[in-house]
């Protein structure tokens, strides 16, 4: 196992633990963009400073998927933005750490998100708010799947392609999954990516759970200012590295109980090759 | 005590929409960061002027897409530009009410939302077009400020204020072009109302078009020999309660005016504070709970009982409690 995949198993170890204790929290949409934060944060993809969350040469994250705020947490704890033992408040009172992430509280939280479909709208107004300043930096937005069901995204990608955002990088976690079910079922995003192409973005397609991959997409797409806005459709699996949770659309929004806190960090260690 | 339009600039009708833009544009030539973010109404909002006046870059048009322009301007204001949108006031908060909510308002970002074409002013459009909750549903936010200016100057200086205070502001703007009240170039503060005409025997609140109206009806009632205090409540929130209970105080007897539902604005506010300070007779001028319909301006006034004989007599209601 290399570094960087210890270190998504350590924030998936932190994501089970933090919602356990919360009781109450988005296992499995955290889970499956954990290699992607891990790519983000700690790949070398986006210039941040954690000493100085404010930096004006930092690169934004916006987390449109407020939902898997446990997995945001995660890297920025890690990454150095506050205590790791912070992480165990999550979502209780006088917490900063509230079910969905808060920007006046949180350092590295650019903006509060949690109310699905808005976040890249967000993102597309910090690219452009970059590009009239002529600033080089880039914004990186990670939606989830379900997520594209909300019209605002498509508003959101019309305007992008528009102005011509390349300094816009959106990723899918293409999990499958939602609340309700498969998100063929419930209602079909169909080929996100086709999609996203047909709207005039610069579509990468990768196995979100391969870091190098990400990184290398996600650097790749940065690092191209050919005049369109960049996606990345990244291929997850919902509840990855819990053996339970995956592709187990029940645990969208549940938390594990003692006895299963137990398995997933089993699990965990397990993939880390730390037998329990 | 704030300067009053003298009659030259009174005989001038303007609506307070023509602000905006020319106002922006004012902001840019100062050095201010400001950006406007519209939906394909860039020339009845005029936001346009901005884009005319040599900052086309700052200009956004996101087509007909109000939720995703106030997604857009959250982010322009997070990457530290003072970000105004635009629309009709029924798209610009009603259809974006989750985006200023918990983009806008729970960021506490500095975005300015300043629609136009807000209350029964939009006319002929009907009922679907006439916004006539948009202050009730803006004042229930935490974090936002509500600004309804009463005619050209009063916007000008509305949007001024906006840019100059950090965070969310909303500035209520209308279509019909209206007479001055303020002297030009006048300059409103955030959080204060002001008493344009002193009188002791009833105190009328009014914001907006309305400010103009319950000036009319003090003329009026004046006439009668009733003596009516004016007083324009423009900052909606924060609301000077100071100011407003000070006069009921003195009178007794409160009519508050406002081109807006009576549920949830103006009339709501002054009532909340009323309650609690001091319990006084009241008569709200407002619409109904109904919505609008199509007619001009002036017509739909008087239909729904807006106008400055809907005070006079709201003024007479109360005096007889």
């Amino acid at each position: 196992m290399t570094e960087l995949e210890r270190r998504a198993n350590e924030m998936r170890a932190d994501i089970v633990r933090m919602i356990a204790e919360a009781g109450s929290g988005h296992p499995g949409g955290s889970l499956s963009c954990a290699d992607i934060l891990t790519a983000l944060y700690f790949g070398g993809v986006m210039e941040h400073d954690p000493a100085n969350p404010q930096w004006e040469g930092r690169d934004r994250f916006v987390l449109a998927k407020g939902h898997a705020a446990p997995a945001l947490y995660a890297a920025l704890a890690h990454a150095g933005y506050f205590p790791r033992e912070e992480l165990m408040t999550l979502r209780k009172l006088g917490s900063r750490l509230q079910g969905h992430p808060d920007s006046n509280q949180v350092p590295g939280v650019e903006v509060s998100t949690g109310s699905l479909g808005q976040g890249l709208s967000v993102a597309a107004g910090m690219a452009a708010g970059l590009a009239l300043d002529g600033r080089p930096q880039t914004v990186f937005a990670l939606l989830g799947d379900g997520e594209c069901q909300e019209g605002q995204v498509w508003e959101a990608a019309m305007f992008a392609a528009h102005r011509g955002l390349d300094n816009l990088v959106a990723v899918v976690d293409r999990n499958c999954l939602q609340i309700d079910g498969n998100t063929a079922d419930v209602c079909d995003p169909g080929d996100i990516a086709q999609k996203l192409a047909a709207f005039g973005w610069a579509v990468r397609e990768t196995d979100g759970h391969d870091i190098p991959a990400l990184v290398e997409a996600l650097s790749a797409a940065k690092a191209d200012r050919g005049g369109k806005p960049h996606a990345i459709v990244a291929r997850t699996v919902k509840g990855k590295g819990v053996s339970f949770m995956e592709n187990q659309a029940g645990w969208h929004g549940k938390a594990p109980n003692a006895e299963q806190t137990q398995i997933a960090l089993a699990d965990l260690a397990a993939l880390s090759g730390e037998g329990e | 005590m704030v300067q009053l339009a003298n009659e030259a600039e009174r005989a001038v009708k303007r609506a307070t929409r023509a602000a905006y833009g020319a106002t922006l544009a004012e902001l840019a030539a100062e050095g201010l960061p400001v950006v406007a973010v519209d939906a394909d109404l860039t020339g009845s909002t005029t936001t346009k002027k901005l884009a005319d006046a040599g900052y086309p870059e700052r200009l956004f048009n996101c087509g007909i897409a109000e939720q995703n322009m106030v997604g857009v301007a959250a982010g322009l204001a997070a990457a530290g530009h003072v970000a105004f949108t635009g629309s009709f006031a029924v798209f610009g908060t009603g259809r974006a009410y989750d985006q200023i909510r918990n983009t806008v308002c729970y960021s506490n970002l500095d975005v300015k939302v300043a629609p136009t074409h807000a209350g029964v002013s939009v006319g002929p459009d009907g009922g679907s077009h006439q916004m006539l909750e948009d202050v009730s549903l803006m004042r229930g936010l935490p974090n936002m400020r509500v600004l309804v200016p009463a005619d050209y100057a009063a916007a000008r200086s509305a949007i001024r204020l906006a840019a100059a205070t950090p965070g969310p502001v909303y500035v209520r703007m209308g279509r019909a072009s209206v007479p001055a009240v303020y002297a030009d170039g006048v300059e409103l503060e955030l959080g204060r109302a002001y008493v344009l005409r002193e009188g002791a025997d009833a105190t009328v609140v009014a914001c907006g078009v309305e400010v103009e109206q319950a000036l009319k009806a003090a003329e009026a009632l004046a006439a009668q020999g009733v003596d009516v205090e004016v007083i324009d409540a423009f900052s909606v929130k924060p609301l000077d309660e100071g100011t407003i209970l000070a006069s009921a105080r003195k009178t007794g007897r409160v009519v508050v005016a406002e081109e807006h539902s009576v549920c949830g604005g103006l009339g709501s506010a002054v009532a909340e504070a009323l309650a609690r300070e001091l319990p006084t007779p009241a008569e709200f001028v407002g619409m109904r709970d109904v919505f609008g319909k199509s007619g001009e301006f002036e017509e739909l006034m008087e239909y729904f009982g807006l106008g400055s004989a809907a005070i006079v007599e709201a003024v007479e209601r109360v005096m007889a409690r």
